[in-house]
């Protein structure tokens, strides 16, 4: 029992028999000048309490922290890779005690062209400010960070399935199957009704919410009825969707593009294309708006809705959401009806967006589910952690290109799936980054992990 | 071998956990440290057992100081800890499981199994345990489960043994047995230090009681200390032990069960052809060994599991409503098992207390809640209710026992009930919110309610009840007023009807129902059957 240990939330909290006397001595308790009602202290407290907490949040290690001192330690192992796979450097360290200066600035130069051009690429470039000054285009400015949006959106989309179905006690690793349910509804819509242009956009939108829905709500039904694992179910349900895929595309009637023996399908219309922000394609369209929206309608759902209270309460404790009279199964369902729209969603953004979209093919579905994991964990399954984290994903995305072609010898585009591997690795290890900088355990997590061992 | 603590002080935080902690167990000793969950007493036996460090404060074996800086250390001081929790390999023999890290050799690294089983039989003999070394541990009773742990630290020479709330587990024929097992243990000169926070089971055993309250040591008394001196001692203020209540009004039935049958999960059939009723302002307390059945008729009754047979609910046949459906209809329901089924711990208190209506108005309008109303709502429960907590926000899981018991029973009560449904409402808790949930029950029956509680310990089914129903192998042997004695409703316990037992019990003159109650085998099968459960 570590029922006498402090609660793991800073604020330690009074009416636990063993904590009142001492209250005093705990900054974090400042507020609590009425244990008993449990209401929160005059605002001046209240700003000494922030302030408690940003520091204890640093020096103890919050997620936030966690993540950013990951994605740092994902940059620099990275850096190393960098340069031990230049020989030109390696041999400048061999010599080191002859010439220590030159192993230390190729050194410095090669890590710094890289990232420099990465940032460059992803972010934006100061010579394109200069360039501006004198006449350039102003667009180009933007370029870069259109650029990030632009990768980032399937990537927000999936990885908001993946968290939606998370929140609800379900690993979705299905995002890329219902990805492809929603990317053969949207081109069929694409390219095989013609309608007017505003609403021919949302129709193949709507398309492929209810394409990947449709996949999604399969799974979740199966896992109501029969009890079957979603994890098996969905994987199984990505090689059936991709072979439906490969099928169709094949099919003269399906979606395959007459008169063509190759695996494409038609070219969508130009009125279902998603229009851009301005400048040079491929840039951000609506469908970052569009990514940006769902987010703020999964957070919406989640914390504000009576489905999304369904939702999570499922998710932490289904026996207490039983005992409460919620229907767990159709939890099940509904959730991971949603979650396969949203997948759906990142595959309406791929077939509709890039201007011109490039058509269907059996590549386009790529590893946007599987990536949607990633994001998702990065994220916490929190729908702003998960923009936040589709963002990075996407920066890393648009700035390794550039990197490659920045650099000689060139630094291969893969090193972005390394950082972004680092970065996983990193955050679902929070006592490696705890151990590397010195935090300290967040207060009664440890102890009660060993109290927990030992005591139950 | 005497043991002494010297000014314990632990902190965590700003948190005192021990605050200068002086204790003294003299050989062949039982020291029974008594004290609320939080108290500080877990910390205390973790200190001693090198499991944490004390950051002031000394330990001294036959008065010279040791130190204690892991659990090997503690081994070899000669001090041996039995865990709440059992930790046993299920698939190991109890030989195996008790020469576990002490493995004896033989030639070519074989293990010595004859002499493991021979050490084992030897303790076994010496001190009554009546284990058998062959025996697998998954196949054996908790009461047997929790024997082996003894013979494990005993193996390890250890002088004194430190039990963690022991009988937690434990059913009481099971209790008893583990009793006469730490007075042999006495009688061979080993001191035993008891954790518990019961105050009937410390004043049976214990040669000397130490009280903590708040990390500190109150009070040391004999155990011929009154009830509700300790209890005061314990909470800090005067307890009422047994929550007074006026006469029971019966009203109409509300609540009428016929014919309830429930398959078990297994097959067979757990609850067995019942049929009761239970009129408005009447508490029907449901007495039992744990396993009999009450589990799964609560389960039925609130629709979680699927049965056959009609409940009526003020006239209403309600027995094909859903768990939701039934809610609605008026029945509150506080389940056995608070942190499995009644609470989310990852939830705040606010969201916790909405958790069954967070769908209807005022909390939600459509599809959309209204947080605002939650939060009015749960400041006022929580101050109406007592539960202490920073603020409503507050996750759940990190209030104690006590106070998460509290929340559900805001939830639960906060709404008009016709029917009340209690299982085990005040298991875990301490003496201060065992009075005050009571209070609660007794206050819902006045309201007009049909309550039906559910409980193992006899204490609280006397307290509380108008009417008792004997369960057994899943049906009602009997029902009895409030008043019979313990003797008679001890047989009902083990299947006899109530006339059998008011003439067997009549007859017998001397108390003794542990003789009467399921063999340890059995009553200990029916535990393990609930072990997946918890």
């Amino acid at each position: 029992m570590s029922d006498q240990l402090p609660p793991a939330d800073p604020p330690a909290d009074p009416g636990t028999t063993e904590s009142t006397k001492d209250a005093s001595a705990h900054g974090a308790v400042a507020t609590t000048e009425s244990p008993q009602t449990g209401q929160a202290g005059p605002g001046k407290s209240r700003l000494k309490l922030t302030g408690d907490t940003i520091i204890e949040a640093i020096t103890y290690g919050s997620p936030a922290v966690i993540t950013i001192l990951a994605i740092f330690m994902a940059l620099v192992v990275s850096a190393l890779l960098i340069v031990f796979s230049d020989p030109a450097i390696l041999h400048a360290w061999a010599a080191f005690f002859n010439a220590p200066g030159q192993a230390l600035s190729m050194t410095w130069h090669s890590i710094s062209t890289a990232y420099s051009a990465l940032f460059e690429g992803a972010i934006f470039s100061p010579s394109t400010i200069a360039n501006a000054f004198h006449g350039g285009p102003i667009a180009a400015i933007f370029y870069p960070i259109s650029l990030t949006a632009f990768e980032a959106t399937p990537l927000i989309l999936t990885g908001l399935s993946v968290a939606i179905a998370f929140r609800a006690g379900l690993f979705n690793i299905g995002a890329n199957g219902q990805f492809v349910g929603g990317a053969m509804v949207a081109a069929w819509l694409g390219f095989a009704v013609h309608l007017p242009a505003g609403i021919h956009i949302l129709v193949c939108v709507i398309g492929g919410f209810v394409g990947g829905a449709i996949v999604g709500w399969i799974v979740g039904v199966l896992k109501a009825r029969t009890g079957a694992h979603e994890v098996i179910v969905t994987i199984m349900l990505n090689y059936v969707m991709y072979n439906l895929l490969s099928y169709l595309l094949g099919t003269p009637h399906g979606l395959q593009q007459p008169h063509q023996s190759n695996l494409v399908a038609p070219a969508i219309d130009n009125n279902a294309t998603f229009p851009h922000v301005g400048g040079p394609p491929p840039q951000a369209n609506i469908g970052f708006l569009i990514a940006l929206a769902a987010a703020a309608g999964v957070a919406w759902l989640l914390s504000r809705s009576t489905i999304g209270f369904q939702f999570r309460t499922v998710g932490a404790n289904p026996r207490a959401a039983r005992s409460a009279g919620m229907s767990v199964e159709r939890s099940w369902a509904l959730v991971m009806l949603v979650a396969g729209g949203l997948a759906g969603l990142a595959a309406s953004a791929v077939i509709q967006g890039g201007g011109p979209p490039p058509p269907l093919t059996f590549n386009t579905y790529g590893t946007y589910g599987f990536d949607g994991i990633t994001v998702a964990l990065l994220g916490r399954a929190r729908p702003w952690g998960v923009v936040l984290a589709g963002l990075l994903f996407g920066a890393l995305q648009a700035g390794g290109t550039a990197m490659q072609a920045a650099t000689y010898p060139q630094v291969p585009v893969d090193i972005v799936e390394v950082i972004q591997g680092l970065i996983v690795l990193f955050v679902a290890a929070p006592p490696l980054i705890r151990a590397i900088f010195r935090l300290r355990a967040a207060r009664g997590t440890g102890l009660e992990a060993v109290a927990k061992g030992w005591n139950g | 071998m005497k043991l002494e603590l010297r000014g314990i002080t632990k902190r965590f935080g700003g948190l005192v956990a021990n605050d200068h902690i002086d204790l003294v167990v003299q050989p062949g000793e039982i020291l029974a440290l008594l004290g609320e969950n939080g108290a500080g007493k877990t910390t205390l036996m973790n200190v001693l057992y090198g499991l944490i460090q004390p950051d002031e404060g000394e330990i001294l074996i036959d008065d010279k100081p040791v130190h204690i800086r892991s659990p090997k250390d503690a081994i070899s001081a000669g001090i041996g800890m039995v865990h709440q929790h059992f930790m046993l390999v299920p698939v190991f023999t109890v030989a195996e499981n008790v020469t576990l890290g002490v493995e004896r050799v033989r030639g070519f690294g074989l293990l010595d199994r004859r002499r493991a089983r021979k050490d084992v039989l030897a303790l076994s003999e010496q001190y009554g345990l009546q284990v058998d070394p062959d025996a697998y541990v998954e196949d054996i009773p908790v009461g047997v489960q929790q024997r082996v742990e003894i013979i494990k630290v005993l193996l390890r020479n250890a002088n004194v043994l430190v039990l963690d709330e022991p009988t937690a587990v434990l059913t009481p024929n099971e209790t008893e047995d583990l009793f006469r097992i730490m007075r042999e243990l006495r009688e061979g000169g080993r001191s035993i230090i008891f954790i518990s926070h019961k105050l009937k089971e410390v004043q049976a055993i214990a040669d000397n009681i130490t009280v903590i309250r708040r990390g500190s040591v109150v009070g040391q008394r004999p155990p011929s200390t009154s009830d509700s001196e300790l209890a005061a001692l314990m909470v800090g203020r005067s307890v009422q032990l047994r929550v007074s209540k006026d006469e029971a009004r019966p009203a109409a039935v509300r609540l009428r069960v016929e014919g309830l049958t429930v398959p078990g999960v297994l097959g067979g059939t757990v609850v067995d052809d019942l049929s009761f009723d239970v009129r408005g302002g009447e508490i029907l307390g449901i007495a039992g060994v744990q396993g009999n059945g009450q589990t799964d008729l609560c389960e039925a009754l609130m629709g979680l599991r699927p049965s056959i047979g009609t409940v009526l609910l003020d006239g209403e046949d309600i027995s094909h409503l859903s768990t939701k459906d039934r809610l609605r209809a008026g029945v509150g329901y506080i389940p056995e098992d608070r942190t499995e089924d009644g609470l989310v711990s990852d939830f705040s208190v606010a969201e916790n207390l909405v958790l069954d209506v967070y769908d209807r108005p005022p909390f939600a309008s459509g599809i959309a809640l209204d947080l605002n109303a939650i939060r009015k709502s749960a400041d006022t429960l929580v101050a109406d209710y007592d539960v202490r907590t920073t603020s409503v926000q507050t996750r759940a899981g990190t209030l104690s026992g006590g106070n998460q018991q509290k929340v559900i029973v805001a939830r639960e009560m906060s709404r008009e009930n016709k029917v009340l449904l209690a299982s085990q409402p005040t298991r875990g808790l301490d003496v201060g919110s065992i009075e005050f949930v009571h209070k609660q029950i007794v206050a819902e029956r006045d309201g007009g309610a049909a309550v039906i509680i559910v409980s193992s310990e006899l204490d609280e089914i006397y307290a509380l009840s108008d009417r008792i129903a004997v369960m057994y192998e899943g049906k009602i042997v009997g029902f009895c007023p409030p008043d019979t004695p313990e003797t008679e409703l001890g047989l009902m316990m083990t299947g006899a009807g109530a006339a059998e037992a008011h003439a067997q019990a009549s007859g017998v003159a001397s108390g003794t129902v542990q003789d009467r109650l399921p063999s340890p085998s059995q009553s200990g099968e029916e535990s393990q059957q609930q072990e997946p459960e918890q």
